[in-house]
């Protein structure tokens, strides 16, 4: 890597600056082209979104857990609502929760001020990416009230039920899903373009390729490999949209069309998409493990270089999603060797966090404990992995609640814990208050104890037998016993307490934002350059732009009184 | 391990649960060893007043050692995995062993149901005298089966946990595939695809019957299929 890249002038720092002096509430919140405003309105959204997708899993795990009751707070479920309720679960915690959260959320709020920029290399595409984005999800919204219903044909809308109202019975529904995740599609494409551009060109004077925090690293990459992966998918999605509006046979085998290819289209996003979320959770986690444990991030290189070598193999791993979906079975071989492969770097990036722990002075503040039980479930989510990946046993688990179990052990991890660490630790820097840590860890085992006891009984479920997105087990007699439907209880009770707990959480954030302590420029002593100013940041960020002199984690450096060392600290 | 869960009722089940168990012992050790040391590090490296962090770039060869070794032991591991995983994925899906014709069922999947033809007395498919059975297949133990999977209208998967067989079916395409089952008994068969609004309503049975049950069956049914085609 180039280390002495010549840092451009920023052509963020060229932006706009007419606006008026006292910006009313619309243009202010509503026409802000502010990367902090853009940065917590994803942030927001994506936390309603969130609240939308688990009362979604509620209700299903109740018609579950109780077949044909009553759900508070919604009726009975019919087999066709079960299936729309699983498919927008399912999209709505990957594309309107995971993604604006984790890379549009904190990536707007936290590259320019992370790496000493005052706003985003291209506001108003940032601001045109947010509202797209906001479109979309009303677009999704909407599905649920046309007639025929919202699409109930799972979040990978496999073709040919996606591709016909003749057998989804959703016209509508189906239409306004496929939209509404290509307008989400569009609108990350543009924000990645805006993070990408932004980290290379508007870095702070000093800033070398190896002074960035990892967190900024890993959201530019995870963009390039969204953009990289979307592209197809983007062009099967018109494709699938023609065949199921226009009735054009692309994926219709009936008439000369492959219901294959569309998998392929799919799997080839949808794997790297995984990596797409899972990078900026790690990232989030190496800056609060460093802060926390008054460490060095250990082998910072080695870091970025595993995240290099996961993305570039993340392309390479896709079609282990299609081990038996009738693809030659020859191919299935190269996959399970790239699959297993790819457990090398990821492992590598686990080590690496475990080594910094070593040798620090661990303070469990709310932020730490959520880093580390992301670290400690994402090992459990990764080594699930090995038993999808490796084709032989795979044949059985496939499309059983083991997948379902795996996937959430990764996926809960990233997109639920990842994110409440990163609003945790970044809460004081957003309000210039502190959260209450009682409230906070009582949120923090609330959450996590039920998550396991949520997902633990659906791994053994799976390994019994039971499969995915059926509304009901009563018809198998041997997945009706007793036993087994007890550990679905058991999974059901743990999600209602689950989501009990997150009350704390919501009370916690709002009463913060006016009784919490105040919180100072920087009240974790760390290193990072958005803890140099102001708390909230004022528009433009800093009253004076910060020169930078060392790398992002001098901590506990020898020789010094302080156990931090600030990156825009002249030597 | 598996086989506490379900029981194992053809021959490829033993080596899938093989492949299962060993990968379970060994990522799991490997897992527990790892979350030891996290936990132990959290436990002994805990702040205490006075005390410093130390200050480590684990950029020196003899500090990458602790993740070079870890990570050359899980390739190591991955590629004993791979050896099995592919062995027995040989075996259930590339290998094609034969089988005479009178032990080839079609199976036909459609939004809701599973048609299942056997092939009647005469031992053939596609003759007057097939025995066709909606969400019902009946094989006899101890005889290698071959299967012609299609569907009719969506994707929907042929599943049957106790043999830990798997097989999407393909609307326009016919997948040919094996198995052998080996304990008599009745079992579930699932549709692991989702394929539209009745997807948790196509269950079906497996009827796996010794040689002189499923000869009785055959009489039976054989008897009537071919009265109704000759109007006998
Ligand atoms: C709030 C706690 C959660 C619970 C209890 C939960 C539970 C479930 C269950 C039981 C299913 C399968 C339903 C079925 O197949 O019949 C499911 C599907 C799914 N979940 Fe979750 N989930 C949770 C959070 C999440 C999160 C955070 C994500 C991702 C960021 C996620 C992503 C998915 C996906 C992609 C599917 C597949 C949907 C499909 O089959 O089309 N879930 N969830
Ligand atoms: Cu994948
Ligand atoms: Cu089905």
């Amino acid at each position: 890597m180039a280390e002495s890249i010549p840092v451009a002038p920023s052509p963020a720092r060229a932006h706009d600056h007419e606006h008026p002096a006292e910006p009313g509430f619309i243009r202010k919140y509503l026409l802000s082209t502010d990367h902090k405003v853009i940065g917590l309105q994803y942030m927001f959204t994506g936390m309603a979104m969130a609240l939308l997708g688990g009362f979604l899993a509620y209700v299903f795990r109740m018609q579950l857990a109780f077949p044909g009751i009553d759900v508070p707070l919604f009726g009975v479920v019919s087999p066709n609502e079960y299936n729309s309720l699983i498919t927008n679960h399912g999209a709505i915690m990957i594309f309107w929760v995971a993604m604006p959260v984790l890379i549009a959320a904190f990536g707007n709020y936290l590259i320019p001020l992370m790496i000493g920029a005052d706003d985003m290399a291209f506001p108003r595409l940032n601001r045109l990416s947010y509202q797209l984005f906001l479109v979309s999800a009303l677009v999704l919204l909407a599905s649920f009230f046309v007639e025929g219903g919202a699409f109930g044909g799972a979040w990978t809308m496999y073709p040919p039920l996606s591709a016909s109202s003749e057998f989804n019975q959703t016209p509508l529904g189906t239409t306004l899903f496929i939209c509404a995740v290509a307008l989400e599609f569009v609108a990350f494409l543009m924000g990645g373009i805006n993070f990408v551009t932004t980290t290379m060109n508007s870095r702070a004077p000093g800033m070398r390729m190896y002074d960035i925090p990892m967190v900024v690293w890993m959201i530019v990459l995870a963009s390039i490999l969204f953009m990289a992966s979307v592209g197809p998918l983007v062009a099967g999605a018109v494709m699938l949209l023609f065949d199921h509006t226009l009735g054009t046979a692309f994926f219709d085998p009936q008439r000369g069309g492959d219901p294959i290819l569309w998998q392929h289209l799919f799997w080839f996003f949808g794997h790297p998409e995984v990596y797409v979320v899972l990078l900026p959770a790690v990232g989030i986690v190496a800056e609060i493990i460093t802060v926390f444990a008054r460490k060095k991030l250990f082998a910072y290189k080695t870091v970025l270089y595993t995240a290099f070598g996961t993305g570039v193999l993340s392309f390479t791993v896709w079609a282990h999603h299609q081990f038996i979906a009738g693809i030659d079975p020859r191919m299935a071989n190269v996959f399970t060797i790239t699959t297993l492969l790819i457990s090398v770097p990821i492992a590598e990036m686990m080590f690496v966090y475990i080594a910094t722990l070593y040798g620090g002075s661990i303070q469990l503040a709310t932020p730490m404990l959520w880093a580390l039980a992301f670290i400690a479930e994402f090992l459990i989510g990764g080594v699930t992995g090995i038993f999808l990946g490796a084709s032989g046993s795979d044949i059985y688990l496939h499309d059983t609640y083991f997948v379902l179990a795996h996937f959430h052990y990764t996926f809960f991890p990233i997109a639920i814990i990842g994110s409440f660490a990163a609003i945790s630790y970044w809460y004081p820097k957003m309000f210039g208050r502190m959260l209450n840590e009682t409230l906070g860890k009582i949120h923090f085992w609330g959450t996590v104890i039920p998550f396991n006891t949520i997902f633990i009984p659906l791994f053994v479920l799976g390994a019994a037998g039971e499969h995915r997105r059926i509304w009901d087990f009563a018809q198998f007699p041997e997945l009706a016993s007793e036993p087994l439907r007890n550990l679905d209880k058991v999974a059901t009770v743990s999600l209602v307490i689950m989501l009990a707990f997150q009350a704390v959480f919501l009370f916690n954030f709002f009463w913060s934002l006016r009784r919490g302590q105040k919180a100072g420029k920087n009240p974790w002593h760390a290193n990072t350059l958005e803890w140099t100013t102001e708390s909230p940041p004022p528009h433009g960020n800093w009253k004076q732009m910060p020169t930078v002199y060392r790398g992002p984690y001098e901590y506990s450096v020898p020789g010094r009184d302080a156990d931090f060392w600030p990156q825009n600290e002249p030597a | 391990m598996l086989e506490r869960l379900l029981p194992v009722a053809s021959t490829s089940a033993g080596d899938i649960d093989f492949v299962f168990s060993l990968i379970f012992w060994l990522v799991g050790f490997w897992l527990l060893v790892a979350e030891l040391v996290f936990f132990w590090l959290i436990v002994r490296y805990r702040r205490r007043d006075g005390q410093r962090a130390q200050y480590i770039t684990g950029e020196l060869k003899s500090e990458k050692r602790w993740i070079t070794i870890p990570h050359l032991l899980v390739l190591a591991c991955d590629v004993f995995i791979i050896f099995f995983a592919v062995r027995v994925w040989y075996d259930v899906k590339q290998a094609l062993p034969t089988a005479p014709e009178q032990q080839t069922v079609r199976i036909v999947a459609q939004q809701w149901a599973w048609t299942f033809f056997h092939p009647g007395p005469d031992g053939q498919l596609d003759t007057p005298d097939d025995i066709v059975k909606v969400n019902e297949l009946h094989v006899e133990v101890d005889k290698l089966y071959h299967f012609q999977l299609t569907a009719k209208d969506v994707l929907h998967s042929f599943s049957v946990p106790v043999f830990r067989l798997k097989q999407d079916a393909i609307p326009g395409r016919v997948i040919v595939g094996w198995f052998e089952p080996t304990k008599t008994g009745e079992f579930d068969i699932q549709c692991t695809e989702i394929c539209g609004i009745g997807h948790g309503l196509m269950p079906a049975r497996i009827h796996i019957e010794t040689p002189e049950q499923h000869a009785s069956w055959m009489a039976e049914h054989g008897e009537i299929s071919v009265a109704a085609v000759t109007g006998r």
